[in-house]
């Protein structure tokens, strides 16, 4: 394993929307979880038969409480196995791994003040990060856009604890977040954060840039899923090995069902740990990582396993 | 364990020396025999009993006086210990590190008694006995990381990560090898080593940095550096250069012995938890050459090493005006044999 994997139980499943579940991890054989900071995510490693499921998660509960984390989990509409096992098939009690916090969305500390941007399940990890950010005693202020009420998670709570300084929007009554508004006139050391629908990350991007916010106080979380597509085989160039991929694994998933220990950290192409150089490959490199520049993405020498795959027959891995 | 603090000097006389026991242990870098720039990182894994490794955080022998030389430099420059505001969360988590370290693996020596953030800290080497909040600067006499810094061997640097870039914004920097805190801070990963000469090149930065960036809590890892100073002066630092840049013209084959120390320097790297930042700790130990030459793998390995070390890797660690009488000097105890693998003893 390329991180470290704590046991956990799950102690709590919760319905908090529709299509959304909170689950609360306590650990085994261990008096507190690891400390983290705002904005951390874990990794779930859930056994289902003979498969073991993988999938990024935000923690979302206080960092100043490790006696449990706890993570919120939208089904998606086209699952590969993760979600719709938590919503279909988790019961309180399942004992499950985790790995160690990873922070790939930290608050930037020199911020005189922070514009939180969430959408829909992308407020996970602006929970944490506002209780790092109260705790510091950090003026912020969170904008939080919703398909409905009955879709939208946590946002009575989040009303109660932190008042004024919670913006909700619900767009089945034709709420939008201000973004023009909110972008412009902000005093220096203002730093924003998005975390949302790949659309919606965009938008906020490309406002910023527009509004001519220097990129150092933009912030976003991109996490994919891995996309599917046709089916292909991967050759390990070292090891001699052949492992075939399915229309809906991953390349990572793959070997790992093969029994081959690749490295990752995030399994959502943002940080740049599963880096593999391509040896050769026949098919076309389908790229669906947020690190290799377009100009790597271009020459075709390397790709990351966790989310990219191939339009073709084979990929040769310098694995 | 229980150690014996020597009473040494690092300064004026020099008295420091190591005891035949700390030369068994010290770190010898060369693992073959010739050396070149590398990203050689490993796991900072608990190593042997009785080796450097054998705890995360190594206390020595030269403990209680390295502690004392730390106090005099910082003394006569508070410039050597600065921290950025935005760097608070990172100092504590440096403090929580370094104590519960030292308390487990040091009983005998020091103890850590938590009740929330009610902490209770005893150093017993250097007569503390402090209770503090968790916290709450006010309850402490320093900083936390001047607090525990004054408290702990090896000079300390905290990186804040961010832009996918880290950021020396805090350190405690008394023990050096020739580079200043106070002209790198602020700076980032490739601004601060931009004078090191080749490795640019290698890409040895470019790879390094991307590593940093990913490391996980819970998972540190170390590397050793070496270069070598004359006389045990632990601060030879840009701004003293005035003090130490001419001992290297007083070198002789007769001093070589006493006067010229291999120094290495075991640098550690964690991810600290509630910060995000990343933790370098800078542990320095010397041996002279006289020390060195006990050990007959290292009296072979070392001349074989600095007779083949490009000219350019000379000049930066500043090794030029005496490398050849230094090589002379130990050539006595090179008989051609071949050397083992690795840096440990025969």
């Amino acid at each position: 394993m390329t991180t470290n994997q704590i046991r956990v139980r799950v102690a709590e499943v919760e319905t908090v929307a529709a299509q959304i579940r909170r689950l609360k991890l306590v650990p085994i054989g261990m008096s507190g979880l690891p400390d983290f900071s705002g904005g951390a995510h874990t990794i779930l490693s859930i056994p289902d038969g003979e498969r073991t499921l993988r999938n990024p998660y935000s923690l979302m509960s206080s960092p100043y409480d490790t006696s449990s984390y706890e993570v919120s989990v939208l089904k998606a509409a086209e699952s590969r196995g993760g979600s719709a096992f938590i919503h279909d098939k988790i019961r309180e009690g399942l004992p499950i791994t985790i790995s160690a916090p990873v922070n790939l969305f930290p608050v930037d500390r020199r911020a005189r003040r922070h514009i939180l941007i969430a959408g829909g399940i992308g407020i996970t990890p602006f929970m944490s990060i506002m209780r790092q950010l109260e705790h510091d005693d950090v003026p912020f202020e969170l904008h939080y856009g919703m398909r409905s009420q009955e879709r939208g998670a946590y946002w009575r709570q989040l009303r109660e604890t932190y008042g004024h300084r919670v913006h909700i929007y619900f767009e089945d009554q034709g709420q939008t977040i201000p973004l023009k508004t909110l972008l412009d006139g902000q005093p220096l050391g203002t730093h924003v954060y998005v975390c949302g629908p790949s659309t919606m990350i965009d938008w906020v991007l490309n406002g910023a840039r527009d509004a001519g916010w220097p990129a150092e106080n933009v912030h976003y979380e991109r996490f994919s899923a891995p996309p599917p597509g046709t089916s292909f085989t991967v050759e390990l160039a070292r090891s001699g090995k052949t492992v075939p991929v399915g229309p809906h694994q991953s390349m990572l998933e793959a070997l790992e069902a093969a029994g081959i220990d690749a490295p990752y950290l995030c399994r959502g192409g943002a940080c740049g740990q599963c880096e593999t150089r391509i040896v050769s490959c026949a098919g076309a490199i389908q790229h669906n990582d947020h690190y290799l520049s377009d100009a790597e993405k271009a020459a075709g020498d390397k790709i990351m396993i966790c989310v990219s795959r191939v339009d073709g027959s084979t990929v040769t891995l310098d694995l | 364990m229980v150690l014996a603090f020597k009473n040494e000097t690092f300064r004026d006389d020099f008295t420091f020396s190591n005891s035949p026991a700390a030369i068994r242990r010290f770190p010898f870098p060369f693992v073959e025999d010739k050396y070149m720039y590398s990203v050689n990182i490993e796991p900072h894994e608990l190593g042997p009993k009785g080796s450097v490794y054998e705890f995360p955080i190594d206390i020595d022998e030269h403990y209680v006086s390295e502690m004392r030389d730390r106090a005099l430099v910082l003394d006569a420059d508070p410039g050597r210990c600065q921290a950025l505001p935005h760097m608070i969360t990172a100092q504590w988590d440096m403090l929580e590190l370094l104590m519960t370290s030292m308390a487990r693996d040091y009983p005998e020596h020091f103890s850590l008694t938590r009740d929330g953030n009610q902490w209770h800290w005893i150093n017993r080497p250097l007569g503390i006995d402090h209770k503090f909040t968790f916290g709450d600067v006010a309850t402490l006499p320093y900083q936390p990381m001047e607090y525990i810094g004054r408290q702990c061997q090896g000079d300390f640097s905290i990186q804040d990560q961010r832009d996918g870039q880290l950021w020396m914004d805090a350190g405690i920097i008394t023990t050096q090898a020739d580079w200043s805190l106070d002209f790198d801070v602020g700076m980032n990963f490739f601004e601060w080593h931009a004078p090191v000469p080749l490795a640019h090149q290698a890409g040895v930065f470019d790879r390094a940095l991307k590593f940093l960036l990913n490391m996980q809590h819970g998972r540190p890892v170390r590397r050793l550096n070496w270069t070598m100073t004359i006389n045990s002066r632990l601060d030879t630092s840009p701004e003293n250069y005035h003090k130490w840049g001419i001992d290297r013209t007083t070198v002789t084959p007769e001093n070589v012995g006493d006067k010229v120390h291999l120094r290495v320097e075991l640098q550690a790297l964690w991810r600290l938890p509630r910060s995000n930042a990343i933790l370098f700790s800078i542990r320095c130990y010397m041996i002279k050459m006289r020390e060195l030459a006990t050990v007959p793998k290292w009296g072979r390995r070392l001349p074989r090493v600095l007779r083949t070390l490009p000219d350019e890797i000379a000049d930066y660690k500043g090794l030029t005006r005496y490398r050849q009488t230094t090589i002379d000097w130990l050539s006595k105890y090179d008989d051609g044999a071949p050397t083992s693998l690795g840096g440990g003893p025969d």
